[in-house]
């Protein structure tokens, strides 16, 4: 089992954002791996895991497209446990110079070498919020997709994966074939969400929360490799990954001003209803 | 003349409310390209939400298949790129929900164009503003390409019956769907939403929310907090990474207010914040707030509403 897991950087999302004269300033961001990407690696290294006798089986490989820092978020995956990671750098791999079906294009490209069984991605990045990129990258390859996953089970013969998704009515159970693209939620990291019945047990169970690199792990990631990869040398260029939709300008939301605080429940609900007359 | 094509989901009864600010945004937009409005429904049986659908638009391509009953991406995206190409149309617009989240950027990319997320507002032929950052940033974003592919934030119209081309699943199929079965109104469109938070400490204690919640007519919601701790289930997430509602009244109950919270609720008409801590975040947002544990505050609040109801 190859599965090929995509990181992406986002700016702290608690931190404020600093928004002047309609640009976005970046400059000064502490950067992290978007939670979401860090489930996706949760879920990827699950599925390779808990064979008999608790061996791993299979290879997780991380993708990510941006600038050479990014091979700091690339570098804690790889202490995850990732076995290796491709960065894709170089002219127009910018963020500006990126959309969702860009960053699509050159992911369905890296696909095309790499013949991953499955593809993982976060259901969406904390900064642009878009939520397309896995859809996308499953269209362009004509392959089934699940978004939203809230668990996945790998069938033991590597063919299929059944999955369940959030889903605004309730909770949808999914069957794909593989290869797939698979996108997750807030929910894959429960206990017994994820596993592959090829090697794990029904009883397996891993941690409620997503791993932390252990210095065994930080040791071991020192020697794993990030390759670097140029659009050129994915068969793309600046107009084949180019960005259909642009960001002319920022601003801030409009502010909500706080109201005020009332000393007891009987002035809520009298404020409630003859103030703001919605009870 | 240019067609702005309209994802309608159809629940049944008629096309899904959820869908109609997709339709309203179309309007917008087919007066931007100076086109009309084509309302596509996909789906078995779906005569009843294809006639619904042709009271908001000049026209209704109906994709009406068995192998259409369950909305598969890998099945639907291709009848939205084909009514795309059907109507000529310049547009494709759906609401984000979370079919429109599932279906319509595969749609995009299998007409090899981008697309805009969370649209809210509509600024000209291929200029539009959205929410990203949690809501904290407004971006204002043009898009190229042949068609410009978007998701909206929440008669004599004759239906035209399409012959369905061909459908392939790609060996996917829908197993089942384990419905909600609640009696409360949708999150998204409830005219009052009560939501706990961490501080509820455990998914029993929610049952107090319940019954404030069953008294105002509203749904219930909850945090990120609240959710990852498993104390509810993940479908009552408000804030970022869930649902985004607007309703008339919010009333948050010890919840401390993180940014990706606020970025679900913050667009309501009334906020109030139930709070231990009177240095909480959510209180900058509240249009009214009392400082009170929930243990205390909710029980009384129930009984001050019974009372004005009684009265009233």
């Amino acid at each position: 089992m190859k599965i090929l897991v995509t990181c992406k950087r986002v700016p702290n999302p608690e931190h404020k954002l600093k928004i002047a004269g309609g640009q976005l300033d970046l400059s000064a961001a502490a950067w992290q791996l978007n939670t979401f990407d860090e489930y996706a690696v949760e879920t990827a290294l699950r599925l390779t895991e808990k064979g008999k006798g608790g061996e791993r089986s299979g290879e997780v490989v991380a993708v990510s497209i941006g600038p050479k820092d990014v091979g700091q978020q690339l570098r804690g995956v790889l202490a995850m446990g990732a076995d290796r990671a491709i960065l894709v750098g170089g002219p127009g791999t910018e963020d500006a110079a990126l959309d969702a079906i860009a960053v699509a294009r050159v992911l369905a490209s890296v696909v095309g070498r790499e013949k991953p069984d499955l593809v993982v991605l976060g259901k969406q990045t904390v900064d642009g919020d878009s939520n397309q990129v896995g859809q996308m990258l499953a269209g362009l390859l004509g392959w089934p997709q699940a978004t939203f996953l809230a668990s996945i089970r790998l069938g033991a013969d590597g063919k299929s994966a059944t999955v369940t998704r959030e889903v605004d009515a309730g909770v949808e159970e999914k069957r794909v074939r593989l290869p797939a693209v698979v996108t997750v939620d807030l929910r894959i990291i429960g206990k017994k969400a994820v596993r592959n019945e090829a090697l794990a047990g029904a009883d397996a169970e891993w941690d409620e929360t997503q791993r932390y690199a252990s210095l065994k792990g930080i040791m071991a990631a020192k020697k794993k490799e990030i390759k670097d990869v140029t659009l050129a040398e994915l068969g793309l260029d600046g107009a084949s990954a180019a960005a259909a939709m642009k960001v002319k300008s920022y601003e801030a939301p409009p502010v909500r001003k706080a109201g005020a605080k009332v000393a007891s429940v009987e002035e809520l609900v009298a404020k409630l209803h003859n103030e703001a007359k919605v009870i | 003349m240019p067609a702005v094509v309209v994802l309608c989901e159809a629940d049944g009864k008629g096309i899904r409310s959820a869908s109609l600010p997709a339709l309203a945004a179309a309007g917008e937009l087919a007066k931007q390209v100076r086109g009309d409005v084509v309302a596509i429904v996909i789906g078995q049986g779906i005569g009843p939400a294809a006639a619904d659908a042709a009271k908001h638009a000049a026209r209704v391509l109906a994709y009406d298949d068995a192998k259409l009953a369950a909305p598969l991406a890998e099945t639907w995206a291709p009848q939205l790129a084909d009514a795309v190409k059907r109507a000529g149309a310049a547009a494709l617009l759906g609401t984000a929900t979370s079919t429109g989240k599932d279906i319509l950027p595969r749609a995009a990319a299998l007409l090899g164009v981008g697309m805009v997320s969370d649209v809210t507002a509509v600024l000209g032929p291929n200029r539009f503003r959205r929410p990203a950052y949690a809501g904290n940033a407004i971006e204002e974003v043009e898009v190229s390409g042949a068609v410009v592919v978007a998701s909206v934030r929440q008669t004599a119209f004759a239906v035209e019956n399409v012959a369905v081309s061909a459908v392939d699943a790609l060996g996917a199929e829908l197993v089942g769907l384990k419905a909600t079965v609640s009696a409360r109104p949708d999150l998204g469109e409830a005219k009052v939403v009560v939501s706990g938070g961490r501080g509820m400490k455990a998914g029993e204690n929610f049952k107090v929310l319940e019954e404030l919640t069953d008294l105002l007519g509203g749904a219930l919601g909850a945090s990120r907090a609240a959710c990852d701790a498993g104390m509810v289930p993940n479908d009552l997430q408000v804030g970022q990474t869930g649902k985004v509602v607007a309703p008339q009244l919010y009333i948050a109950v010890a919840i401390s207010g993180a940014i990706q919270h606020l970025a679900g609720m913050k667009g309501s008409k009334v906020i109030v914040a139930i709070n231990k801590d009177a240095e909480a975040p959510i209180f900058q947002v509240a249009d009214y707030g009392l400082v009170d544990t929930w243990e205390k505050a909710v029980p009384a609040l129930i009984a001050a509403v019974k009372k004005l109801k009684a009265s009233g």
